[in-house]
């Protein structure tokens, strides 16, 4: 079964339509997914190449009982072990694969959660990915806030206690330029202790105006390493360019971000090797920036306005939680968020394993902090979300429900020096 | 024994236990004052920069000495501008130096650990640098005004003990002010054992974290600590420190 992500918005002009369809049922009218576009920077690495080596090569079926067992039998979690970990065979360990990564968890993080909440400063854009919500086909309530608004949502979110946000846009330069982008993140970093970007990749230079407007931490998600898949799936606009998004966290180290996060999103394509990918991608950027500090998340696919019926198909919460706990096998001392994707019992769970982050008081849509917040109903107009979330807690409730698991819940380790 | 103090920078502790950072609860400093004696609790300085909600300032009892850390400096010039900030917050005049350029193993970068201990130690600080034990190093961190020195036994949260035994002894061996052993001590044996050794006191804090009960594994600690030390002041006995001696003299033979 595979989701069916094309759908008519109502509204769209003739020739919109048109064009929509001429992109989702003909390859030739579509350009070349691995060909950078003007203006993309071009870097030399190799870490592209090392971590996709692994992936076309990797076979799970061939993985036995045996191989789990000696994977999780090993001091240290080599690649081969992790793809043991990663294999149907391991299916049935997951107990004992859980119980390693909470010793792992453990050793590395102690019984800390960290907790941060995203904010949507701008949902236009300019990608048509089929399966998000904020595509430029999807009729749906687009919005950027006005830096005045900017700053008067970050103060409704400061003062629920929060102390780490993440800037989210959707894909669009002509909208939201990375000045604006850089705008905001200065009247961010007044209300927090810690500001993390998640917006289209850019070049190093800019990465590094970025930085100097108060970013610390940059998060991409490649969404999937299967190139074939990627290109079926994203079929016009600057993110159709693989091989860029690929390098996006490199060019944010280069341009001094102090850490970076990856992730694919569960469900797009095989879940194995996304899951392998993304790991990779780490443990070989780690190599070569020792002092980068990485996470991972682990998004599943969601609803969209428009479109109930999208789903993650065969990645089940137990294999959500199998990824998970191979990733903290592997690479213990990276972090690992749970976005507000997940259900809140499913999230209480992991983070007693593996999981180190949670978001909470979480709004995909735009400028709808203060009536989400404290129940203010908005007097402005407000931009419609990126997705359903499923857990609706507040930092409040997070706080508590996380003290109450006995874990202790931290809302800020973070120093801009 | 009464008159044993550790003595930093002129500042002198009954306390041989200090409570490491990173794995902090109410709880853990609570054990670790009550049950494990402690009287110099570190402090990160990156969590301690946090609103009211939790400030783990707020956790530390009074007459407790705060030694806020550096964790998450990448370089010498990072850890001093921490260790002012912490001076700034209040903190006080102590400093654990540690520099990290590597986020996996978290272990210390010795060359700037010594140009931040440098500078610190010139603007008044008393300056517990954080290193690998590495004698060459050792020096140049007494040269450069360390109040301590502070090798690690193994790599931090690994609970693997005294990995780098030998050169932790050399530093005893051959460095005048305490040798601190910090890192990697997972268990009460491992604390004795370095104790014995003539470490000067031991810095633990996921030993603690992680036991199944705080303030017994805490109280195990203390007492392991106390053997250590009285048994290295007692001075170990010839059979343990250079194996069995022939009965008969082995210069017996020697006549004039």
């Amino acid at each position: 079964m595979e989701n069916q992500f094309f759908v008519d918005s109502a509204g769209l002009s003739p020739k919109a339509l048109e064009r929509k369809h001429r992109l989702e049922s003909d390859p030739s009218f579509r350009t070349n997914h691995m060909e950078y576009m003007e203006g993309m920077e071009i870097i030399e690495s190799d870490v592209c190449e090392n971590v996709m080596s692994h992936v076309k090569s990797y076979d799970y079926s061939k993985y036995t009982e045996g191989d789990v067992r000696a994977a999780l039998g090993h001091e240290t979690c080599t690649v081969e072990d992790f793809k043991a970990l990663l294999s149907p065979a391991a299916e049935p360990f997951l107990e004992e694969m859980a119980e390693r990564a909470r010793l792992e968890t453990g050793k590395h993080f102690g019984n800390t959660v960290y907790i941060f909440t995203p904010i949507y400063i701008a949902n236009y854009c300019e990608n048509y990915c089929v399966y998000c919500g904020f595509n430029c086909y999807n009729k749906i309530k687009r919005m950027k806030l006005s830096m005045e608004q900017i700053e008067h949502e970050m103060k409704v979110i400061a003062d629920s206690g929060m102390e780490e946000i993440l800037i989210l846009t959707g894909e669009s330069r002509g909208q939201s330029d990375v000045k604006y982008i850089g705008e905001a993140c200065k009247i961010a970093r007044k209300y927090f202790r810690m500001v993390g970007i998640e917006i289209y990749p850019v070049n190093t230079d800019e990465y590094r105006y970025l930085h100097e407007c108060g970013v610390d931490y940059v998060t991409v998600f490649q969404e999937t390493y299967d190139t074939e898949k990627y290109e079926t799936l994203h079929l016009a606009g600057h993110k159709r360019v693989w091989p860029y998004r690929f390098d996006a966290q490199e060019r944010a180290l280069r341009g001094g971000m102090r850490g970076v996060a990856f992730s694919a999103l569960l469900g797009l394509s095989d879940f194995r090797k996304d899951a392998l990918a993304s790991a990779l991608h780490v443990y070989y950027l780690q190599r070569k920036y020792p002092y980068a500090e990485m996470s991972l998340s682990c998004p599943r696919l969601r609803p969209i306005i428009n479109n109930e019926k999208i789903n993650p198909l065969d990645v089940h919460e137990k294999q959500l939680c199998q990824i998970i706990c191979a990733y903290r096998i592997f690479l213990p001392f990276v972090g690992i968020t749970v976005s507000s994707r997940e259900s809140a019992s499913f999230r209480n769970g992991i983070v007693k394993i593996a999981a180190t982050k949670v978001s909470a008081g979480v709004s995909t849509g735009v400028g709808d902090h203060e009536e989400k917040y404290v129940g203010k109903e908005s007097d402005g107009e407000q931009g419609d979300e990126q997705f359903e979330i499923s857990d609706g807690r507040d930092l409040d409730s997070m706080y508590r429900d996380i003290s109450d698991e006995g874990l202790q819940p931290v809302l800020n380790d973070y120093l801009y020096v | 024994m009464d008159n044993d103090k550790l003595v930093i920078g002129g500042h002198e502790f009954n306390s041989r236990f200090i409570l490491g950072s990173g794995k902090y609860s109410l709880g853990l400093i609570e054990a670790a004052v009550k049950d494990a004696g402690a009287e110099i609790i570190t402090l990160a300085v990156r969590r301690a920069n946090t609103k009211e909600q939790e400030n783990i300032l707020d956790y530390i009892p009074k007459g407790v000495t705060l030694l806020p850390n550096t964790s998450g400096a990448r370089n010498a010039s990072e850890a001093v501008r921490i260790a002012r900030l912490a001076r700034e917050l209040g903190c006080g005049n102590f400093v654990k130096v540690e520099i990290m350029r590597d986020s996996k193993y978290l272990l210390p970068d010795n060359q700037e650990t010594i140009k931040a201990t440098e500078i610190l130690a010139k603007e008044g600080f008393v300056v517990m640098p954080y290193m690998y034990p590495d004698l060459n190093v050792a020096r140049d961190l007494v040269n450069a005004g360390a109040a301590t020195v502070m090798p690690l036994a193994s790599p931090i949260g690994t609970n693997k003990g005294l990995a780098t035994k030998d050169f932790i002894r050399i530093l005893i061996d051959e460095i005048d002010l305490p040798i601190i052993v910090d890192a990697g001590i997972g268990k009460p044996s491992q604390a004795c054992e370095a104790m014995e050794m003539g470490a000067a006191a031991i810095m633990a804090n996921t030993a603690l974290a992680t036991a199944g009960n705080l303030p017994l594994m805490a109280s195990a600690f203390r007492q392991a600590i106390e053997a250590g030390r009285k048994a290295y002041l007692a001075g170990l006995g010839r059979v343990l420190t250079r194996g069995a001696s022939a009965s008969d003299p082995l210069t017996g033979f020697l006549r004039d």
